[in-house]
């Protein structure tokens, strides 16, 4: 036996030699389609030209183990995803390194898309949704529409978070887009968007999981969800769902690229993120998920009818709002609260 | 420990002074190999328990980021705004924080006294550079809330390493111009999580002890053979693991699930029952996965109950009832104690089974921990709720001692 066990055991010291001593780049993210879609345009592309491995993590909440990580002086992630709020926030408080930007032509990104510490990679939406195949006559086409109970019975399914949820209210309620976080700002407009959840809370179901919301509306659970736009789109091309999305009040936000402090494969995370804003890598992946690209010459490499779904196509960027990064720093941890409070109510 | 007390005075008798080295050996290697464990304890459990009592207090942010500004406000008598020179020290340490990228850390904890103080500090952090003397007057220029004593106050409140605020916000209560406080009504949330936490322990309690007191009854009465079936029954979910329990109450209570189909198809009901994501749902998955916490200590204390004494209260004149109150019940109360201590400990801490089947409105304290732990990232008041949680479950257990010696 210890004969056969030997060569074994030195050939599978000789096959995790190299890992050890190079190391893998870690790259951290939500998992599902949206994984999926970044290995498929980024991962395996980078592994291939750059001969750089790429080790792929999934968490559905990241910041935690960022912090314990940094906390205990252990950093074995390299490369993280997070919205613009958590980026300026994970910037300045120490979790994040500054973009090497000199590896990357800031001119071709959309402004949104430039960040200290973080660089967009895609434009990411919460919007509204319904099934086609169910609701039939006068599609609902507003905020106003979901919100409204007697044209179109039927529970509704809402994130369980104030971020985005109270800005549906108020547009739902009639609140002219450009002055949403201006209302929000003021105690009446808290009380005027609680006020409209109030109209519609003993109907909605809460989801926490971004897998939720397609898979209530597909089981006819609900009449109309809030979702990721992404998660809309995929749903309808692989599951041959026939999911429409009301791009009206629809509450846009760029997703980042971000490199933990004190990683152990800096140089590769840099290289990595710069690799990732490349068009054709980024029109690739738009093929496998429903984002929007944050490079300017992206779009135009889009394939037949799919810039129609991506949440900066002109006519959907219209009727939405940008999400206000800087309101939601201030307001989260006293939103969540109040939020939880009247849940329980 | 008994031994080694005794020990000395047997010393003192002279023949037995080589069988006390050698109890003492013994007691050498008894230590030695209870070691490991210790060491296990004591690193897996008292230190994460010390580390949590801590943070519930830990406020390093001020004190240790701003020690200039911290010394500067403390000679400070709170009225008007700081002069100059505590300014200049507060504005310095700032430009110090952006360098270093902790602007955001000291921003989130005045944050969480009063929102938008997050965007400020970062914003003074960012500008530091540009502001000129007189700093009475740059200051409020670069953000108005700079004018308000309030903000300068509150920097001088969280110089202390050590902080109320965490536990005060568990009790929905903070320090305010009057001292302590209640938060406004739209952001009282834990208190009540507390009340609906003991509440619904309290009900899994009470309804695991009806349905298994008689199970235990007749475990306790019934033929080995019969003894033997029941007790498989009830261990055998007890070897399932938690999520797959839920998971199954999930598909059982769902608005399209098996009960519910089956009560329609029986006829007995035309709508839908709405059994899940409500307190209906929560009671009946956490009572069945309590349940054999509650036999199994039931069941061995009515084993021990001599049948005779019942049979002596009746043949003396006494009723059924009589018996069971004064006889039976008496005897089986250690039993029903320690069952229900179980039960009412592990319910407390209770996160999985609310979380997939209750509402919005029955979550327990554990969720609230988990969310500010994963979610919020404010673990401070984790910890903190964590140590409410500690301290409820160390009442109910000092309450059951109480009893137990009242008895």
């Amino acid at each position: 036996m210890k004969k056969h066990v030997t060569p074994i055991v030195a050939a599978a010291l000789l096959a995790a030699t190299p890992a050890l001593a190079e190391g893998k780049l870690t790259v951290t993210t939500y998992g599902g389609s949206y994984t999926e879609s970044q290995r498929e345009a980024y991962y395996k592309p980078f592994e291939s030209e750059m001969g750089i491995p790429v080790q792929e993590e999934v968490a559905s909440e990241v910041w935690p183990t960022v912090k314990a990580q940094i906390d205990a002086g252990n950093v074995t992630w390299d490369v993280v995803t997070g919205e613009t709020s958590t980026i300026i926030l994970g910037c300045d408080t120490g979790l994040l390194e500054p973009i090497d930007w000199s590896l990357i032509d800031q001119t071709k990104l959309i402004p949104d898309a430039i960040q200290e510490c973080g660089v967009g990679t895609i434009v990411q939406s919460s919007v509204m949704a319904y099934d086609a195949d169910k609701i039939t006559g006068d599609a609902p086409t507003t905020a106003a529409d979901f919100f409204d109970l007697t044209k179109y019975p039927g529970k509704r399914a809402m994130r369980k978070s104030p971020a985005t949820t109270l800005e549906f209210a108020l547009i739902g309620d009639g609140v002219a887009k450009e002055d949403v976080y201006q209302v929000l700002s003021t105690p009446e407009g808290l009380d005027r968007a609680f006020a409209k959840l109030d109209s519609i809370k003993d109907q909605v179901i809460w989801w926490e999981a971004s897998s939720q919301p397609m898979q209530l509306l597909s089981d006819g659970e609900v009449a109309m969800t809030t979702s990721w736009s992404g998660r809309v789109t995929t749903a309808n091309r692989m599951d041959g769902k026939n999911f429409e999305i009301i791009w009206d009040g629809q509450n846009y936000d760029v997703d980042f690229f971000a490199v933990i402090r004190g990683a152990p494969h800096k140089d590769d995370a840099m290289k990595f993120i710069a690799f990732a804003t490349d068009p054709k890598r980024q029109a690739k992946q738009m093929e496998y998920i429903s984002y929007g690209p944050t490079h300017v010459d992206a779009g135009a490499m889009l394939p037949e009818g799919l810039a129609e779904q991506l949440p900066n196509y002109p006519d959907n960027l219209a009727k939405g709002i940008k999400n206000d990064s800087a309101f939601w720093a201030d307001n989260l941890d006293t939103l969540q609260a109040r939020f939880q409070a009247w849940l329980t109510q | 420990m008994s031994d080694l007390t005794q020990t000395p005075n047997m010393t003192r008798a002279g023949p037995f002074r080589p069988a006390l080295t050698l109890r003492l050996r013994g007691h050498g290697v008894a230590i030695l190999l209870v070691a490991p464990l210790l060491v296990f304890l004591l690193l897996t459990w008292v230190l994460p328990v010390v580390l949590m009592l801590w943070r519930s207090v830990d406020n390093p942010e001020i004190a240790g980021m701003m020690p200039r500004t911290a010394a500067a406000l403390a000679e400070w008598d709170g009225e008007g705004l700081p002069d100059e020179a505590t300014m200049a020290a507060a504005i310095a340490e700032f430009r110090a924080a952006d360098a270093e990228r902790t602007t955001g850390l000291i921003g989130r904890r005045l944050n969480l006294v009063e929102p938008g103080w997050l965007g400020l500090i970062r914003k003074t952090g960012a500008r530091a550079d540009r502001l000129e003397p007189p700093f009475a007057e740059s200051l409020p220029a670069l953000d108005q809330k700079w004018a308000d004593p309030r903000i300068w106050q509150e920097i001088k409140r969280l110089s202390s390493p050590v902080t109320p605020d965490y536990l005060l916000a568990t009790l929905d209560r903070r320090v305010g111009a009057e001292g302590i406080e209640r938060v406004e009504p739209v952001y009282r949330v834990h208190l009540d999580a507390l009340v609906r936490t003991f509440l619904i322990s309290a009900s899994v309690c009470a309804a695991c002890l009806i349905l298994g007191f008689p199970l235990a009854f007749l475990m306790a009465a019934a033929s080995p053979r019969l003894t033997m079936i029941l007790m498989g029954v009830v261990l055998l979910p007890f070897w399932m693991s938690l999520l797959a329990r839920t998971a199954a109450w999930v598909v059982l209570l769902q608005g399209q699930g098996v009960v519910n189909k089956a009560l329609i198809s029986l006829g007995l009901i035309t709508e839908p029952l709405s059994l899940m994501f409500n307190r209906t749902g929560v009671l009946i998955a956490m009572t069945h996965v309590m349940l054999p916490y509650m036999i199994l200590p039931l069941y061995a204390a009515l084993r021990t109950i001599p049948i005779e004494m019942v049979r002596a209260g009746l043949s003396l004149g006494g009723t059924p009832i009589t018996v069971f109150r004064r006889i039976y019940l008496p005897l089986a109360a250690p039993g029903i104690m320690a069952g229900l201590v179980l039960v009412g400990v592990m319910s407390l801490g209770y996160y999985i089974t609310p979380a997939l089947v209750g509402g919005p409105g029955d979550q327990m304290l554990a969720w609230f921990i988990a969310f500010n732990t994963s979610v919020a990232l404010n673990w401070g008041l984790a910890s903190a709720l964590a140590v409410l949680l500690l301290v409820a479950v160390g009442l109910l257990y000092a309450l059951y001692r109480a009893l137990l010696r009242g008895r």
